[in-house]
């Protein structure tokens, strides 16, 4: 048992001991300071931090109806919302496409009647990476709420409390755990989006390139410049996660 | 737990040792011969094509010449690779990977891609320029990136694309579909894809893509792969050549 | 104040149908074995779980399934108590019950509340985690939050259940006197008969999601309708077909009682009217059968003998008497009871 957990360890460490081992330590700082990695940096937290807002803003409702949904109807809001965890990130892309895109379902009335084109913005990033992320966020609040002791929510509507000050005031705060965890891992998927972000959104410095795809684009031409790009991110998920969860459960 | 991965270890030994067919004059082996062919994403309607009419079995990577190039250095198994540009296929000269020295079987050459009927009366490169239109472009670290760069270089036009593709067939299907206005891609796109209209780049702005092959220099089935080489060079090689768009070499 | 319901519902192929009365200032303990449905009897109440019925508080309709009138639990103004607490856990005690006078928005509810512990002398614990209070001090804060918002019918789910016995008469006593000076309807559910007694005023047995039997505590133990009941009473509770002079038992065995009627009639015995000899007792007693001792219970001074044979009782005796018969598992007794001692009733 104990070898089999090593040997997953060691599936963890050793591509990332690759990374270290390999990295061009002497360009890390010229790399830092180069203006792309820069303006890819900046988008990736941008669009990665927004799209776990945007998760979070839907994906609480989502999951709050998907505990209270039963039989078949929830089987198919399940599997529905489960569908882009399975789905190839680029096939992600296309849907987003037909949907968003110019001649999308939504996307064709928007560009006719407001001139507005998703497909390669800012905003199409964070589509995409909602898109491909939220799932983590619903399964993880839904498995939350389900574990949860509604006599909580019972009490506090016997005490009076409308439906929305029960949520606010009790099961929220009583889920606090099951989103902050939901909301890490959507955030993970979301910064390391690659395929459905190329896909749907394109790859413009500046706009629409994040890291990973720098990173992917550097491996062409420059594999050094791809690995000390891969080190910041890794830097930066870590810094970021250890900041959250302090700020998150440190009264837990 | 140990006794089932003996089990395991066990079942699946012998199906490793019996799996290597190793031909050598006392073991006969009657194994078809078969290639394996690293080719450029832009090569694949051609390729398809020419796999149909040898007379042994053909594997293709398509993907972008770049990309083929990283895979090819980090000790991917091919026998024969077909590069969108003579500059990859010197990287991998230079790296000692190449048999022979490789031969141009194709030129291809830049045309701008519009949707069907050409509904933004795009004619030219200096067009690409005006406001308004979503243009997509090949990404400068692919061959067709690289091309297209030069062209407007020529051109003396500066785009601002509304994103850089990491694949020439992408800037291809982004047209297709109606989300960019206008694209840059190979002739061989347009001809093979059916769903854009060509806008042609006239010789003095164009550039001439060469599309060099050659066998691997740890390639397992040398002979094979001569066979493909030699069958692409042929007269029959060069007309679906032609027939999808790419110029004889 | 007074609450009127008539509630039928069902869940999983357990059915509710049970109608209820109570005035104000009454405290009803609803009795039953585990399972009998009492919890959602509860929730019923409390409009927590649909049902078809009737449910009316102080003249206002809360429930009435024909006119498909719900009031909502949070605008019905009834405090609910759970078996165990059920304090957020996120908030200080003081938050906790403040929490319902907020909720309606009450002015001041952080000084109500702290005057709310305050009486129940828990002014310096209003600072504290629910996780920092000790069952008792939970259970008290518990039913502090719900008295705060001033309900008009109290809802107790076996508030006394999950503490442990040290400290459960004290948080009795105190549940006792806060009810006493609670002005709306009380319904109490409970599976423990002590606290039925000590806190009701009337007792409602329901058994297997049905009312069995309702009344005083005094009425309910002297004519026990259910085994649950006459085990609690510690009586034994026979159940047979009155023919004049005596009762005849489904086994077949008679049972020779005065007054015993015609029809289905209860017999109550008293352990204490049991008495086993070695020998066939000579004489008066008109009930002899043979038994088996199955088992011994010492219960204080007495000695509690479970006995089978073809009226199975339960007989209660001196020390000395199991020592002068020998008696132990297994032994052989004579049984006799006074027909006088029986008391019978019509089922």
């Amino acid at each position: 048992m104990i070898g089999l957990a090593a040997a997953g360890l060691l599936l963890f460490v050793l591509p990332l001991a690759g990374l270290i081992a390999r990295a061009p330590w002497g360009q890390v700082g010229p790399e830092l300071v180069a203006s792309e990695t820069a303006s890819a940096l900046g988008l990736s937290v941008l669009c990665s931090l927004t799209a776990t807002a945007v998760a979070l803003v839907l994906g609480i409702p989502l999951a709050l109806v998907l505990s209270r949904t039963t039989g078949t109807a929830r089987g198919v809001m399940r599997a529905l919302t489960t569908l882009p965890m399975v789905l190839p990130p680029v096939v992600g892309g296309v849907a987003l496409w037909l949907a968003f895109g110019r001649r999308g379902l939504i996307g064709a009335p928007l560009y006719q009647l407001l001139g507005i084109q998703i497909p390669f913005t800012t905003a199409a990033v964070v589509i995409a990476e909602t898109f491909v992320a939220m799932p983590f966020l619903v399964i993880a609040v839904e498995g939350g709420l389900r574990a949860m002791d509604h006599r909580y929510e019972e009490a506090a509507r016997a005490l009076g409390a409308s439906g929305w000050r029960v949520f606010a005031r009790v099961t929220l705060p009583l889920l606090r755990p099951a989103i902050f965890s939901g909301a890490v891992l959507c955030w993970a998927r979301a910064l390391g989006e690659f395929g459905a972000t190329i896909t749907f959104a394109g790859n413009l410095p500046g706009r629409t390139q994040t890291v990973p795809l720098a990173v992917y684009v550097a491996l062409e031409t420059r594999p050094d410049g791809a690995i000390v790009l891969s080190l910041i991110l890794l830097a930066v998920s870590l810094a970021i996660l250890i900041g959250m969860r302090d700020r998150w459960l440190g009264s837990l | 737990m140990i006794r089932a991965l003996i089990l395991i270890a066990l079942v699946a030994l012998p199906a490793c040792g019996s799996s290597a067919n190793e031909c050598s004059p006392q073991v006969s082996c009657y194994v078809k011969p078969k290639v394996t062919v690293f080719a450029a994403a832009s090569l694949q309607p051609a390729f398809d094509k020419i796999a149909e009419r040898l007379h042994f079995s053909a594997t293709f990577n398509y993907a972008g010449t770049q990309t083929l190039t990283s895979q090819l250095t980090q000790g991917a198994q091919a026998d024969v690779f077909a590069s969108a540009d003579t500059a990859h296929m010197t990287t991998l000269q230079h790296a000692g990977l190449i048999q022979d020295a490789p031969q141009v079987f194709a030129h291809n050459r830049l045309e701008i891609a519009v949707a069907n009927g050409n509904p933004k009366a795009i004619h030219s490169l200096a067009d690409l320029a005006r406001g308004g239109l979503v243009v997509v472009l090949a990404d400068p670290s692919v061959p067709a990136g690289q091309y297209t760069q030069q062209a407007l270089a020529k051109a003396g036009v500066t785009v601002k694309p509304a994103s850089l593709e990491l694949q020439v067939t992408a800037v291809l299907n982004k047209v297709a579909v109606g989300e960019a206005d206008a694209g840059i891609v190979y002739v061989s796109n347009v001809v093979t894809s059916g769903k854009v209209d060509g806008v042609a780049i006239p010789d003095s702005q164009n550039v001439i893509a060469a599309y060099p092959i050659a066998t691997l220099k740890d390639a397992q089935n040398k002979g094979a792969a001569t066979d493909f080489i030699g069958f692409v060079l042929s007269p029959d090689g060069q007309s679906i050549l032609k027939a999808a768009g790419f110029e004889s070499a | 104040m007074s609450l009127r319901a008539a509630i039928k519902t069902s869940r999983s192929g357990f059915a509710l149908d049970v109608e209820l009365a109570a005035g104000a200032g009454e405290t009803v303990a609803v009795l039953g074995p585990n399972g009998a449905g009492k919890t959602t009897l509860l929730r019923a109440l409390a409009g927590l779980i649909p049902l078809e019925g009737h449910v009316e508080l102080d003249g206002q309709v809360l429930d009435d399934s024909a006119t498909a009138r719900h009031v909502p639990t949070e605008h019905r103004r009834v405090g609910l108590v759970f078996q165990d607490h059920v304090l957020f856990p996120h908030m200080t005690v003081l938050d906790n019950v403040a929490f319902g006078l907020r909720a309606q928005h009450k002015r001041d509810a952080s000084k109500v509340a702290t005057e709310w512990l305050a009486r129940a002398g828990l002014a310096e614990r209003a600072g504290a985690m629910p996780r920092e209070l000790s069952g008792g001090q939970a259970q008290r804060v518990a039913l502090l939050r719900t008295l705060a918002t001033e309900p008009r019918l109290l809802l107790l789910d076996e508030p006394l259940s999950s503490l442990d016995v040290s400290v459960r008469a004290e948080v009795r006593r105190e549940l006792s006197r806060q009810l006493s000076g609670f002005q709306g309807v009380r319904i109490l559910v409970t599976h423990d008969p002590l606290e039925a007694m000590a806190l009701a005023d009337r007792l409602v047995v329901v058994e297997a999601g049905r009312i069995v039997q309702g009344g005083s505590p005094a009425e309910v133990t002297a004519k026990p309708r259910s085994r649950f009941v006459a085990d609690l009473a510690g009586v034994n509770l026979l159940r047979g077909r009155g023919r004049g002079d005596h009762i005849e038992l489904e086994g077949g065995a008679i049972v020779a009682a005065p007054e015993a009627g015609e029809g289905y009639v209860f017999a109550v015995i008293h352990p204490r009217a049991v008495a086993l000899y070695l020998a066939r007792p000579e004489g008066t007693p008109r009930n002899v059968w043979r038994g088996r001792a199955e088992d011994l219970d010492l219960q204080g001074e007495r000695v509690r003998v479970r006995l089978s044979g073809a009226v199975p009782l339960v007989a209660e005796v001196t020390p000395s008497a199991v020592r002068d018969l020998h008696l132990a598992a297994g032994a052989e007794v004579w049984v006799a009871v006074k027909a006088t001692e029986i008391s019978v009733y019509r089922a």
